[in-house]
């Protein structure tokens, strides 16, 4: 066999990705595998064999909150989804107004940390909830207060998903089965659905996943209902038994990481539905549908605002529920004269390092896997590693950290307790999408650019900062900004790796809760949903500037 | 080897999996001359161009270039230009910057660069294309752009894969007499890959067929056409008829019931071939002018091409096979020519081919 000689450049491109391979596995994998140690390990580290998930599930208590944490999973699932698919063929199958506001609303969501919504419906239904009256004396507090809030933080995550695949049809296929007299209904199951599918799939596992390993609703809507993700926190802060706390981190991976993988499997079998000649669809008025489908956004987007007004109200008013007159004074005495504020500035600061420092990485490793030559061993293993941390629960990935970092004997334990190690399981808390973004843009790009330049004899690393970054500038801002809003809401995969000097706001507003001030916690959330909007509307403006300036190679983008 | 034997290819073979892509390939490109591939997809073609561009490597075989052997440079160690279907171009940078690409990591004086670059840009007629972006341009002028960047460094060795597939009609054979003659003028060698017969025959200085993986012939391209070496060439460069026939000996061959004259007398009595002729070597109604082989036949119809007609035949010969003509359009209007019109066929016994 003739082997080429590995030319300088290709080899420090090889060395590169062997740099982000062992980067991945040393804050992916290290913790990940020291969970399972530790799940066989008893407290004073001897082996126990399985002894440690024989006592869980004899536990009754324990065992409860899996049946709980599933079914509540469930019913969430089983309302988002027909509700997003349903908002979504709104946005592209009818000609009703305003689709653009009905979009940007319902993303919304997306920029507040899970807890602004729990904290909302208790304002709305708690015990001096302003519709308590509603309920008939039922509890928001429980299973119905952690399924509400579950689906108002999964809404736009379903949306975004199921709305991509509905806008991917090719409207080709409508037009043919329009001149072959099909009837609305069967184009709708014979078309549609099918077309549909897969980002359905894809949503629901989504939507699954992050109910089941969401930490933040449970703990301040739940109650006494008890779920896995409280659980873990129970055992870990609580009771400080870690070993316990692995056993249950298992116990949540497990239908996690099941779910992930059946979307993974589903989306390997889709083929590109979307050939370079297919046709986007045009919905053409029916007013009666387009009346209907109005109607519908509307309710659903006047209820995401009321969740996020009432927590916006609340941060504005001087005390819920007696005194209603306008003050700033949680924000004042609430936030900065309680030192709180401070946490804010500890999420502003690590967004930004998670943003910047995350989004170089993700977008170079993706470069180096997909544009350079060689190693296809080590890509295989790049790949898998990149797309391991979405079927990671978030507080699965922060306990295998502390667990990892915290050894005495792990030359790394220097990190534990800094920024530094809130930044790192952020980056790969949230990789995995990142990544297919880099991946997706990366893979829109000539094949033969690479080739090019190695005949000009250009190397690949000026071709990088030359072609393949300002060409991809959109999708590498797209990264930062997606990477950036999470790092401002995250609570999961960083409840366990805080100090005092590194709380964050998110952590921030849990502890406000904890103390009754649902006052200064939901003027948190506010400024959290404020600077996230921030940054997205810079992103908006930066990526427009983008393209009119400095991409004038670009034909114009017309949305 | 030939002293004049600029690249030379030995042994190469290369497999992908279980999949055989080049059988021991040898072949030499001259120096200066303009080599084409020419073969289906799936043929091999362009993993030989991968090979020699070193974008793939092979399994076994050695690459000599200008008397270096190549075999194991990775691509950037090697001396060539490169030009692709997709054209590659830079989107972000302008044609000017595009085409200066290669040339401003060779640290160049600046003042150089801007000159060789407007050299470049007059010699492929884009003049003034320099501040425009790739965006802006068609696709044969993208094309264009492409082969002034390969060409920019004065390589010794020009690679175009399949530069003509993307483009429209017009557009191809426009470009492809411009790459031709700049070429020339330039002497470079160069090595095209395509799966086009008419590019292949108006452009090369030779051809090489190739087929699942290797090398069915190469020659000139009036070689290629006039006498193709096995059957797949004659079937794939241009059209062909085919008549199976039976050897009689002395230069006589039976197809079905009636005895054919071809300049074969070699062929032993009893052995069973195949016959093959070009549609334009058929003479209709011809004035007495052909030698032998005229026989009977009827028009099963006559489809209009344009310069030329294509004139189906039903031979009145049992058991011989249906046989095209290509006909000029005058003579089909002289001849008053018609589906179900019997006409007299003549194949002259120099144009039948004995292959394989």
């Amino acid at each position: 066999m003739t082997r080429q000689r590995v030319h300088w450049q290709d080899r420090l491109a090889q060395v590169l990705l062997l740099g982000c391979c062992a980067l991945l596995a040393l804050f992916l994998l290290g913790p990940m595998a020291t969970i399972l140690i530790k799940s066989v390990q008893d407290k004073s580290g001897a082996f126990v064999g399985l002894m440690q998930f024989r006592d869980y599930f004899a536990t009754p208590a324990l065992k409860s909150s899996i049946w709980n944490t599933f079914w509540v999973a469930i019913v969430v699932t089983g309302i988002t989804i027909p509700l997003a698919f349903a908002y979504a063929y709104a946005l592209t199958r009818s000609c009703m107004r305003g689709k653009i506001t009905f979009r940007v609303i319902a993303l919304t969501p997306i920029l507040a940390p899970s807890l602004l919504a729990a904290i909302s419906f208790i304002q709305w239904f708690g015990n001096q909830g302003a519709l308590k009256w509603l309920l008939h004396g039922a509890s928001i507090y429980g299973p119905l207060g952690i399924i509400v809030s579950a689906i108002y933080a999964t809404f736009p995550h379903a949306l975004m998903i199921v709305l991509t695949s509905l806008l991917l049809t090719d409207g080709r296929l409508y037009e043919a089965a329009e001149s072959l007299r099909t009837p609305t209904w069967r184009k709708f199951f014979t078309i549609t659905l099918p077309g549909a599918k897969f980002g359905l799939v894809s949503a629901t596992m989504v939507v699954f996943s992050y109910t089941v390993s969401d930490f933040g609703i449970p703990k301040v809507i739940g109650g006494n209902f008890n779920v896995l993700a409280v659980d873990i926190y129970k055992q870990v802060i609580g009771q400080q038994n870690f070993n316990k706390g692995a056993v249950v981190g298992l116990v949540l991976l497990f239908p996690v990481l099941v779910a992930f993988i059946v979307d993974w499997i589903m989306q390997g079998r889709q083929q590109a539905q979307f050939s370079a000649r297919a046709v986007p669809y045009a919905p053409k008025p029916a007013p009666w549908f387009d009346r209907t489908m109005f109607l519908f956004c509307l309710v659903v987007a006047l209820l995401l605002l009321a969740v996020l007004g009432m927590a916006v109200y609340t941060s504005f008013i001087k005390f819920w529920p007696y005194d209603k007159s306008m003050s700033l004074r949680h924000y004042q005495f609430g936030l900065i004269d309680a030192g709180v504020f401070d946490s804010y500035l500890n999420s502003l600061k690590m967004a930004l390092l998670v943003a910047l420092g995350g989004t170089m990485f993700i977008f170079g490793c993706a470069y180096l896997l997909e544009k350079t030559r060689g190693v296809p061993l080590l890509k295989a293993a790049v790949r898998l590693l990149a797309a391991v941390p979405m079927g990671v629960p978030g507080m699965v990935l922060g306990l295998g950290y502390i667990l990892f970092f915290n050894d005495p004997d792990n030359p790394l334990n220097g990190l534990y307790g800094t920024l530094g190690i809130l930044v790192f399981s952020t980056v790969v808390h949230y990789y995995t999408s990142s990544h297919l973004t880099a991946v997706t843009a990366l893979k829109a790009l000539d094949n033969e650019f690479e080739a090019v330049s190695a005949s000009l004899k250009v190397p690949f690393y000026k071709t990088f900062f030359r072609v393949t970054v300002p060409v991809c500038l959109p999708a590498i801002l797209d990264i930062g900004r997606y990477l950036f809003v999470n790092a401002m809401v995250t609570i999961s995969a960083v409840i366990f790796l805080y100090t005092p000097q590194t709380r964050l706001a998110s952590i921030a507003i849990l502890r406000l809760d904890e103390f009754g001030e649902i006052g200064p916690a939901a003027a948190m959330a506010t400024l959290i949903v404020a600077t996230s909007t921030a940054i997205c509307l810079v992103y908006a403006v930066l990526t427009r500037f983008i393209v009119t300036r400095t991409q004038a190679w670009r034909t114009p983008v017309v949305l | 080897m030939t002293d004049d034997s600029y690249l030379r290819l030995a042994g190469i073979h290369k497999s992908f999996g279980k999949f055989e892509a080049l059988k021991d390939i040898a072949l030499e490109v001259r120096r200066g001359e303009l080599m084409v591939f020419l073969g289906p997809s799936g043929c091999g073609k362009t993993t030989l161009l991968r090979i020699i561009a070193g974008l793939e490597t092979q399994d076994t075989g050695t690459i000599h270039q200008d008397g270096r052997d190549i075999s194991r440079l990775p691509p950037i160690q090697r001396d060539y230009g490169i030009v692709f279907q997709s054209y590659a171009l830079f989107p972000n940078l302008t044609i000017r910057a595009n085409v200066a690409y290669g040339l401003v990591n060779r640290r160049q004086a600046r003042g150089a660069i801007a000159k060789r670059v407007a050299e470049l840009l007059n010699l492929i007629g884009l003049p003034d294309a320099g501040p425009k972006y790739p965006g802006q341009l068609s696709g044969g002028q993208q094309q264009r752009i492409a082969l002034a960047r390969a060409l920019a460094s004065a390589p010794g060795l020009l690679l175009l894969d399949e530069p003509l597939s993307a483009l429209d009609a017009l557009e191809r054979v426009r470009l492809r007499g411009e790459i031709r003659a700049l070429q020339q003028r330039l002497g470079v060698t160069t090595v095209m890959v395509t799966h086009d017969q008419e590019e292949a025959l108006s452009m090369a200085d030779r051809i090489v067929v190739m087929c699942t993986g290797h090398i069915e012939q190469v020659g000139t391209p009036r070689q290629v056409y006039e006498a193709p070496a096995t059957p797949f060439v004659a079937d794939f460069v241009g059209k062909i008829n085919v008549l199976p026939a039976v050897a009689e000996g002395g230069g006589q061959f039976r197809v079905g019931e009636v005895s054919l004259a071809v300049a074969r007398p070699d062929i032993v009595a009893g052995t069973f071939v195949n016959l093959y002729l070009r549609p334009e070597e058929i003479a209709l109604n011809a004035a007495g002018g052909v030698n032998g082989n005229t026989l009977g036949a009827r028009i099963a119809k006559v489809e209009f091409l344009g310069a030329f007609c294509m004139v189906g035949l039903t031979l009145d010969a049992k058991g011989a096979p249906a046989l095209v003509a290509n006909v000029p359009r005058h003579d089909v209007d002289s001849g008053r020519m018609a589906a179900g019109q019997a006409v007299r066929v003549s194949l002259p016994p120099d144009a039948l081919r004995v292959l394989g």
